[in-house]
C-alpha cells in the first residue's frame, strides 16, 4: 500500500474550516513564524478514508481473529463501553474544570466514576486504596517502585535491592531501576516455581521489595506464595504484585489477602478495555493502608453530603505521575465493564479463562513439550523444542498460524523456556474456536515431523512475507522524507 | 451480562478432556486459606442498565459550558472521520504489532504518524508516541542526563507547572539538581538563563507558547545552551506549529509535547498523546517504540517495530526507560486528523486560532478594569489582569454558562488577579462577545 | 566454530590478542553466532579506564542486546571506527576486521585468569550440551 504522503495531490484538502467570522488580525512578526512549511499529506476526505480503511484491513484483531497472546489477555472488548466513553458529558470535559468552581461541583459525574472504580478495584483485589493515574501497566510498575522507595525513605531505611524471578516481565526490573534500585534475579527451579532456597539466601534487610506475578508467567500458581510473602515481610521487604495475570484470580484469590502490599492492574487486559494497537491502556496501582499516605495526588473523596471532591491534602504523597486523574476514557470503560459483569460475571471469567487454557494444555501436550506438567491457570506455556530439532522454531510456528488466520501465541517469553509458546485463550473464546486452533497446532506438529519446510517457509498468504528486521535495524528508515 | 459463550455441554465436554470433574478442581492449587476474605461486588447488570446509569452520571458533568480554558489542553473541533476511522475494530482491538505480517496496517499508520510529527516539529526522527506530554518531557530530560553525564537541569518557569511537578515526582529518587528561571513580561528571561547555564548543565527546557501563552524565538538561547555542551529540550503545542517557528528551526535537540489537540477529545484528563522527536544523533537514546521500513523476502516494502533492543523487554534493567507501550490509538487519531486537514487545513487551523484570540483580546481590552497583557506576542492563549480575584470572577462566570479561563493564582504566587484565556477555532464571534459582556457584568 | 590459537578467551566469549603491552579485544565467533545478525555496537571511548570483567561495551542484534566485559584492566587506546557503519563485520570477521578496540594493559599478569584456545574450545563444547 502507498504511504499517505505518496497519495498527496497539491490543491486537495479533506477538511476545511469555512469562512472566518472574525476580522483578520495583524500577523505575528516574521521572526516567530516558521519559514519552512510542513510537508503534510493533502488528500480528499474520501482518499483519506480509503487509505486508513484499507490499512485497517491489513491487521489481525480480536474482532477478526483468535488472538491467544499469552500475558496480554486479548479478550472481547464489549462495544457498549465505546458508546459510554463517547457520551459528550464525559468526552467533552476539560480536566481543569474542577479547578474552576470549588469542590469539583462541575465534574460530579466523572468524579463519581473515579471514586466508584477505585472502590470496586479495591474490593476485587483486597487492597485498601488505588491510584488511577498510571497510564499503562509499566507506568503502574514505575509508580509502585516509587511508592516502595517513599515507604522505606520514610522509615529512614534506604534499601538497595528489588528481587525478581528470572521469569518476570521485562518492565519489572526496568521500572525498579528507574526508581533507583538494583535488581537481584532468582532462578526458577525445575518444578516451575521460584527457587525458594535462592530466594531465602538473597532476602535480607537490604531488599526493598519482591516483585512477582501470580500466577507466574508460566501460568502456574505457586501454592507457597503466602510463605514467600511472609518471608519478605519478616525481612522488612514489601511484596509487589504484577497484575498481568489477574484474569486467573478474579473471585478465587485476592492479592491483598495473599500478602501483597501493592500491585498494579492492566485494565486493558483483565477489565476488557481495548488494546488499541498498543495503547492507550491504564495501570491503576492498589496499596495496603500502610502505603496509602504515599499515593499520588489528587485523590477523589466523598464528602458527608454525598458529593465528590478532589483532595490534595496528603503531605507524604509522591506527587503527580500523570497530568491529571489518569486515562479517564479508559477508566470509564473498565468501570462500565465491571458493572456489567458484576460479582458472578467476574468469578465466571476466571473460571472459564482457566478452563479454556487447561483444555488447550490437555489437548496439545501430546504434541508439544510441556516444560512443567501441572495444571495451569489462565495461560499455558509449551516449548517447541521437539519441533526445533527438525528446524521448525517457535517463530516458524507463529508465521504458519498467521497464514491460517490465527494470531500466534506469545513466543520466546518467558525467557527461561526455550522456544516458548505462551497460549492465553481468555474466557470469551468458544470451544469451537479453541478446537480450530488446536487442530492447526496439531497439524503443525505433524508437518514439523514430515515436511518442515511447509512451516519454515510461512507465511505465504499475508500482504508481506517475512521482513528483513536486520536491515531495519542496521539501516534505519523511520520516516517519509520529501524527495 | 458477560461475554462467555460456553454452554453447560461445552463445559462438561472440556472437563472430561482435561480429566477433572469440575471447574473448582482446576483451582486446587489455591489453598482454602488464600480464598477471598470478601468479594462483595454488585450483581451483574444488563447493557441497557449500565448504559442508562452511566448516561445519567454523564449528565452530572458541566460539559456544556462555553470553554475558554486551555492551559495545555484545548477544545478543538474533531472531524467525524477521525472517530469513524479510528473506531474501526481492526485498529482498536488489535495488539501491539509484534507480528508484522499480520499488522502492516498498524505499522504503516505509525510510520506515517512518525513522519507527520517530524514535519510538524521540523526534527529528524520521531518515536511511536509516549503516554502524554509530561512523561515525554521527563523522557527527554533523561536522554539529556544520559547523553551528557551531567546532573543539572534548568527549567524555564514558562513550562507548565503540571509538567514541572511531574518531573519532580519522577526524579525524586535520582540525584538531579533543578534550577527554575523566572519569566519576564511573559517571555523567557535570557539574563537569568545565562546566570545559571554552565558546564554542569545537562539540559535546558523551554515551552512554546509558554504556559502564559507567550510566543518566543528561542534560537539565540539554544545557541548558548549548545555552547555549554548541554541539550536544549522543547515542549510545544502542535496546533501552533501551523504558524510558529518550529523547534527544529530553532535548533532544539529534542522536541516533545502534548498531541491531544490533534483530534483527541479532552476526556477529563486522558487518554492523551505524548510525542517526541529528536535529532538524528540521539536516535538510539530515544525511548518507546519505533517503526521502521524495510523489505520482505520478495523485495516488497513492509514495516516492522525496530531498534527494540533499547527497550525493556530485551535490555531489562539496562533499558533506556521502562516504557512498554505507546498511545497507538491516539497517535492514529492524530495521523488521521492531520491527513484530513492537509497542508492547507493545518495552516487554516493555526490562522483561525490566532485570529479568534486576537479578536478576543481586542474585545476584552475594551472592558474597563480589564488589562490584556500585550508585552509578548501570543498564539491562541493570553493573560488578562482583572480588577478582582480571577477565581471569584471565574466562579461567577460559570453561573453564566462560561468556563472563562484558568485562574493563574492557582499555580503562580502573586497572580491572583490573572486569568489565562484560550480561544480556539470552535469559539464563535458571538460566544466571544458574550464572554466579554458577561465578564464586564461580573467584575 | 573458529577458535584462533594465539588468542586468549573469557567465559563471556570475549577474545584478546596480546601485542606487547596492549591487546586487541573483540567477541568470538561463538558469541556472534548466538546473537545473530549484529545491528549495532556501542564502544567505549578512547582514554576510558577499564577493569577486568567489568562492563565495557554493548553488542546489539535484532532480538538481543549483550554486554561485553573487558578481558583485562587498562585504558582504551583506540576503537574500531568501521563498526558504526558496518556492524556486520562482527559476524563476517569477528577476530580480525570486526575487532572492537585496542587497549593498553595495566597488569599483563591478569592473563592468568583467561583461557587459552584449547580450554575455550572445551568450554564452548560443554555449553552446547
Amino acid at each position: 500500500m502507498k504511504l499517505i504522503f505518496e497519495e498527496d495531490k497539491e490543491g486537495r484538502q479533506g477538511f476545511s474550516y469555512g469562512a472566518s467570522d472574525v476580522p483578520a488580525a495583524k500577523p505575528l512578526p516574521e521572526k516567530y513564524r516558521r519559514k519552512e512549511q510542513a510537508s503534510l499529506p493533502s488528500l480528499s476526505e474520501l482518499d483519506v478514508v480509503r487509505h486508513f480503511t484499507n490499512l485497517s484491513r491489513l491487521n489481525f484483531s480480536v474482532d477478526t481473529n483468535f488472538y491467544p497472546l499469552g500475558s496480554c489477555t486479548m479478550k472481547y472488548n464489549p462495544k457498549f463501553t465505546e458508546r459510554v466513553a463517547a457520551f459528550e458529558g464525559f468526552s467533552q470535559m476539560h480536566p481543569l474544570l474542577p479547578q474552576l468552581s470549588g469542590g469539583g461541583m462541575l465534574a460530579q459525574g466523572s468524579l463519581e466514576v473515579l471514586y466508584g472504580l477505585e472502590k470496586l478495584l479495591s474490593e476485587i483485589t483486597g487492597m485498601s486504596a488505588f491510584t488511577l493515574q498510571p497510564m499503562a501497566g509499566a507506568h503502574g510498575e514505575l509508580t509502585g517502585a516509587m511508592l516502595i522507595a517513599a515507604y522505606h525513605k520514610k522509615r529512614g531505611d534506604r534499601r538497595k535491592y528489588v528481587i525478581v524471578p528470572d521469569s518476570s516481565h521485562g518492565t519489572n526490573p526496568s521500572s525498579a531501576a528507574i526508581a533507583g534500585y538494583e535488581i537481584k534475579v532468582i532462578p526458577t527451579g525445575p518444578d516451575g516455581y521460584m527457587d525458594l532456597e535462592e530466594y531465602r539466601k538473597n532476602l535480607n534487610t537490604d531488599v526493598a521489595a519482591v516483585m512477582l506475578t501470580c500466577p507466574d508467567t508460566l501460568g502456574i500458581f505457586n501454592p507457597r506464595i503466602k510463605e514467600i510473602a511472609d518471608m519478605a515481610h519478616a525481612a522488612g521487604a514489601l511484596m509487589y504484585y504484577d497484575g498481568a495475570n489477574l484474569n486467573a484470580l478474579l473471585g478465587k484469590a485476592r492479592p491483598g489477602d495473599i500478602g501483597f502490599d501493592l500491585m498494579h492492574i492492566n485494565l486493558h487486559k483483565t477489565f476488557g478495555t481495548p488494546h488499541g494497537g498498543g495503547g492507550p491502556g491504564a495501570g491503576p496501582v492498589g496499596v495496603s493502608s500502610a502505603l496509602e499516605p504515599f499515593l499520588p495526588i489528587s485523590r477523589v473523596i466523598r464528602r458527608a453530603d454525598g458529593t465528590f471532591a478532589l483532595d490534595y491534602n496528603y503531605p507524604e504523597s509522591i506527587g503527580y505521575i500523570a497530568p491529571f486523574y489518569g486515562n479517564f476514557g479508559v477508566l470509564l470503560k473498565a468501570y462500565a465493564y465491571i458493572l456489567a459483569l458484576g460479582k458472578e460475571g467476574l468469578i465466571r471469567t476466571a473460571e472459564i479463562a482457566v478452563l479454556n487454557a487447561n483444555y488447550c494444555l490437555a489437548r496439545l501436550k501430546k504434541y508439544y513439550e510441556l516444560p512443567f506438567d501441572k495444571v495451569c491457570m489462565h495461560e499455558c506455556v509449551f516449548s517447541a523444542s521437539k519441533q526445533a530439532e527438525n528446524g521448525v522454531h517457535a517463530l516458524d510456528i507463529a508465521k504458519y498460524l498467521i497464514d491460517r488466520g490465527f494470531h500466534p501465541p506469545t513466543i520466546y517469553f518467558p525467557m527461561i523456556v526455550k522456544e516458548a509458546l505462551m497460549i492465553e485463550p481468555t474466557e470469551t473464546e468458544s470451544k469451537e474456536t479453541l478446537d480450530a486452533f488446536i487442530d492447526i497446532m496439531i497439524e503443525i506438529a505433524a508437518l514439523a515431523k514430515d515436511d518442515p519446510s511447509a512451516v519454515t517457509r510461512a507465511p505465504l498468504n499475508t500482504p508481506v512475507k517475512r521482513l528483513d528486521e536486520t536491515r531495519a535495524a542496521r539501516q534505519p528508515d523511520l520516516r517519509w522524507k520529501r524527495p | 451480562m458477560n461475554y462467555i459463550p460456553h454452554t453447560a455441554e461445552d463445559i462438561s465436554r472440556m472437563l472430561s478432556v482435561i480429566g477433572v470433574k469440575e471447574i473448582d478442581d482446576l483451582f486446587k492449587d489455591i489453598p482454602a486459606s488464600l480464598r477471598p476474605k470478601s468479594f462483595d461486588l454488585p450483581a451483574a447488570k444488563s447493557e441497557f442498565e449500565v448504559t442508562r446509569s452511566l448516561r445519567l452520571l454523564s449528565g452530572k458533568n458541566a460539559s456544556g459550558l462555553v470553554n475558554f480554558v486551555g492551559a495545555g489542553f484545548y477544545d478543538h473541533f474533531i472531524p467525524a472521520a477521525v472517530d469513524s476511522l479510528s473506531g474501526r475494530a481492526e485498529f482498536y482491538t488489535a495488539y501491539t504489532p509484534y507480528q508484522p505480517e499480520c499488522s502492516q496496517g498498524w505499522l504503516q499508520a505509525i510510520y506515517e504518524y512518525q513522519s507527520i510529527i517530524c514535519e510538524l516539529t521540523g526534527m529528524d526522527v520521531s518515536n511511536a508516541s509516549l503516554y502524554d506530554g509530561g512523561t515525554a518531557l521527563f523522557e527527554a530530560m533523561m536522554i539529556a542526563l544520559r547523553q551528557t553525564g551531567r546532573k543539572k537541569v534548568i527549567l524555564d518557569s514558562g513550562v507548565s507547572l503540571i509538567y514541572r511537578t511531574m518531573l519532580y515526582t519522577y526524579t525524586s529518587n535520582l540525584s538531579i539538581e533543578f534550577v527554575e528561571i523566572p519569566v519576564a513580561h511573559g517571555q523567557s528571561c535570557r539574563k537569568e538563563l545565562l546566570k545559571y547555564l554552565d558546564d554542569k548543565t545537562a539540559a535546558v527546557v523551554f515551552q512554546n507558547p509558554n504556559f502564559f501563552g507567550a510566543v518566543d524565538d528561542y534560537s539565540d538561547m539554544v545557541e548558548e545552551v549548545h555552547r555549554r555542551g548541554a541539550l536544549a529540550v522543547a515542549s510545544v503545542y502542535p496546533v501552533s506549529l501551523g504558524m510558529l517557528k518550529t523547534p527544529g528551526e530553532m535548533g532544539f535537540d529534542i522536541a516533545t509535547g502534548e498531541g491531544q489537540s490533534l483530534g483527541i477529545p479532552l476526556s477529563f484528563g486522558g487518554p492523551y498523546l505524548g510525542f517526541m522527536a529528536v535529532r538524528n544523533d540521539l536516535l538510539r537514546q530515544m525511548p518507546g517504540r519505533i517503526v521502521g521500513a524495510t523489505v520482505d523476502s520478495e523485495g516488497r516494502r513492509g514495516f516492522v517495530l525496530t531498534l527494540q533492543t533499547r527497550e525493556q523487554h530485551i535490555r531489562r534493567h539496562k533499558a533506556t526507560s521502562n516504557i512498554c507501550s505507546n498511545e497507538a490509538l491516539c497517535a492514529l487519531r492524530a495521523a488521521i486528523f492531520i491527513s484530513l486537514l492537509g497542508r492547507g487545513g493545518f495552516r487554516e487551523l493555526a490562522e483561525r486560532n490566532y485570529q479568534k484570540a486576537e479578536f478576543a483580546k481586542d474585545v476584552l481590552s475594551r472592558i474597563e478594569g480589564v488589562e490584556v497583557k500585550r508585552s509578548s506576542p501570543t498564539f491562541n492563549e493570553f493573560t488578562v489582569c482583572l480588577p478582582c480575584r480571577a477565581d471569584e470572577a471565574v466562579n461567577r462566570m460559570v453561573e453564566k454558562g462560561f468556563a472563562c479561563g484558568f485562574p493563574l493564582g492557582r499555580f503562580y504566587k502573586g497572580m491572583d488577579n490573572y486569568l489565562l484565556i484560550a480561544v480556539t477555532e470552535k469559539r464563535t464571534k458571538e460566544e466571544i462577545r458574550r464572554l466579554a459582556d458577561s465578564l464586564e457584568a461580573v467584575i | 566454530m573458529d577458535i584462533l590459537k594465539d588468542l586468549f578467551y573469557t567465559k563471556d566469549h570475549e577474545w584478546a590478542r596480546i601485542e606487547g603491552n596492549s591487546a586487541y579485544v573483540g567477541i568470538t565467533e561463538y558469541a556472534a553466532h548466538s546473537l545473530g545478525d549484529i545491528t549495532f555496537v556501542e564502544l567505549p571511548k578512547p582514554g576510558e579506564a577499564l577493569k577486568q570483567e567489568s562492563y565495557c561495551a554493548t553488542v546489539e542484534s535484532v532480538k538481543a542486546a549483550s554486554e561485553v566485559y573487558a578481558p583485562f584492566s587498562g585504558k582504551v587506546i583506540s576503537v574500531n571506527s568501521q563498526l558504526s557503519s558496518n556492524p556486520e563485520l562482527v559476524n563476517q570477521s569477528p577476530y580480525d576486521k570486526g575487532y572492537f578496540f585496542l587497549m593498553e594493559l595495566s597488569d599483563p599478569a591478569e592473563k592468568a585468569r583467561l583461557m587459552d584456545a584449547e580450554s575455550y574450545r572445551k568450554y564452548t563444547e560443554g555449553l552446547s550440551k
